[in-house]
């Protein structure tokens, strides 16, 4: 096996890298506004569904979510004559969404809490309704602060994505663990391996910046 | 005062330990311009608030135009004022901030038209008509596509005064509308402020250290001190004959 022929199964395992990441972000990101939203709720069961989702996923790690998803719910499920087996992709998406959407939540309510009290003022005195104020007022405001700590989270999220190998998801990692196990070349492999994620990350970070600039396009007006 | 629009009976405001407004009695007539000037920490805002409903009271009553703001009328007596009531009851006020308040990340013509179509109803054109006719009025016609930060602050608080026109309220309260601009640019918003004080329909209630201004536009001046009104009158009696000790010394302060 040469070093070219090395190529073609880590692209295939980057592309399973690349739509996990994706999907997970996106999902990820929907969690994050439910629950950092819900946790600012003054509905009491909402509240509490949402800090104890975010608790819970802020206080385990990944791993641990990840074996109970694709072990353990299994189990649990059959032992209540339920199929809760999950396709691999699903549950290594469904882990990593939960997982960025608990600390996503964190930074859309701080974002929210932190937007002046003069603005829903405002609101209130222009007879605006609360859902009103926090959906066209407030919330529109707080985006362009969740970008720069979402981007984080986003790269955070493709790193976290090597995890998934785990539970022999064909990604990237999994892929080169499959070469390494044949060739032997550790140096090789991990080095490229290394130089991929990197990339990757690069693109992500690129695309983010992107999405920044989108939402903050109204602070760059210019006369 | 018969049929006053904003009456303060007995009105108790407390921040924790501290009394703002100690059993305020306070009334503004129909079409009338009143000026509120005191020294900082009087409660002049807090007034202001309150009608709005940005504040709630510990005890009297606030009614406006005959009704009661901050409470409803149920079986049995006055209760707690509901959500829906406050709704209802701030269609008739508007409010113009110091800080002017305008929404950054909207253009001037859509923080014009924004609650007119969500709140009120209105198409976006008619909306827009409106918009661009208060926008005249405010001489800022040709800065409708502009966001708040490109504007001067002088321009940002006529957008404010249009923002808060657009909504049709019946009682137009400013807090210190100029306090916060350059001195240069006081003048254009007085301006406004004043061609709008020569309608007669609108009710003004005016926060303001312009003693000058307050002068000319005011058909009555009232002097908050201490949570109460210390003193009121006809901007002559205030200005050139106050009666009250307290009244004078402060007069005497601000105006050397
Ligand atoms: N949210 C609040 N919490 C606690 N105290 C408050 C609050 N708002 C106002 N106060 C206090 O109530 C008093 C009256 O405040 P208010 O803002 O009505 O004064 P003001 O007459 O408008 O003064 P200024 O000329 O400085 O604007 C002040 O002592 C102020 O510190
Ligand atoms: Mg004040």
């Amino acid at each position: 096996m040469q070093l070219t022929d090395y190529i073609a199964p880590l692209m295939q395992g980057a592309w399973v890298t690349v739509q996990l990441t994706l999907y997970s972000t996106v999902l990820g990101a929907m969690l994050a506004f439910a629950s950092g939203i819900g946790k600012l709720s003054r509905n009491r069961a909402i509240n509490a569904i949402c800090v104890a989702y975010i608790e819970l996923f802020r206080g385990t790690s990944l791993l641990v979510q990840l074996f109970w998803l694709y072990f353990a719910l299994p189990l649990a499920g059959s032992a209540m004559g339920l199929d809760l087996r999950l396709p691999p992709v699903l549950a290594g998406v469904l882990a990593l969404s939960l997982n960025i959407g608990a600390y996503g939540a964190e930074v859309v309510r701080g974002a929210i809490a932190a937007v002046h009290q003069d603005q829903r003022e405002a609101a209130r005195a222009l007879n605006f309704t609360e859902r009103q104020t926090l959906w066209d007022i407030v919330i529109p405001q707080a985006i362009p602060e969740m970008m720069p700590p979402f981007g984080n989270l986003a790269v955070q999220n493709l790193k976290d994505t090597a995890l998934v190998s785990l539970i022999s998801l064909g990604d990237l990692t999994f892929r080169a663990e499959q070469i390494r196990n044949y060739t032997q070349d550790s140096t090789t492999i991990y080095s490229m391996l290394l130089v991929m994620y990197f990339g990757m990350a690069l693109v992500l970070t690129v695309m983010m910046r992107g999405l920044e600039r989108y939402v903050t396009r109204w602070r760059r007006a210019r006369s | 005062m018969n049929d006053p629009i904003i009456k303060f009976d007995k009105v108790i405001k407390r921040f924790g330990d501290l009394t703002v407004l100690d059993e305020l009695d306070f009334e503004v007539g129909r079409g009338e311009k009143v000026s509120i000037i005191g020294p900082s920490g009087s409660g002049k805002s807090t007034v202001l608030r309150i009608l709005m409903t940005l504040e709630g009271i510990e005890g009297g009553v606030v009614t406006v135009n005959g009704e009661p703001l901050w409470h409803e009328e149920g079986p049995d007596g006055l209760r707690p004022a509901s959500e829906a009531h406050l709704h209802k009851m701030r269609t008739q006020l508007g409010m113009v901030f110091q800080q002017f308040n305008l929404f950054p990340h909207m253009t001037v013509l859509r923080n014009i038209t924004e609650a007119p179509v969500k709140v009120l109803g209105l198409s976006k054109a008619e909306a827009k008509g409106r918009a661009e006719e208060l926008l005249e009025l405010v001489g800022l016609a040709d800065q409708a596509q502009k966001y708040p930060h490109q504007l001067s602050g002088g321009q940002q608080q006529r957008v404010g005064i249009a923002r808060a026109l657009a909504m049709r309220p019946n009682v137009l309260l400013f807090d210190e509308p100029t306090s916060a601009l350059d001195p240069e640019l006081v003048g254009e918003v007085l301006n406004v402020i004043g061609r709008l004080a020569e309608e007669h329909d609108l009710t003004m209630l005016l926060v303001t250290h312009e003693m000058r201004f307050a002068r000319e536009i005011s058909d009555r001046v009232c002097f908050f001190d201490q949570g109460r009104i210390r003193e009121e009158g006809t901007p002559e009696e205030l200005f050139t004959d106050p009666k009250e000790d307290r009244t004078r010394e402060f007069l005497k302060a601000v105006l050397d």
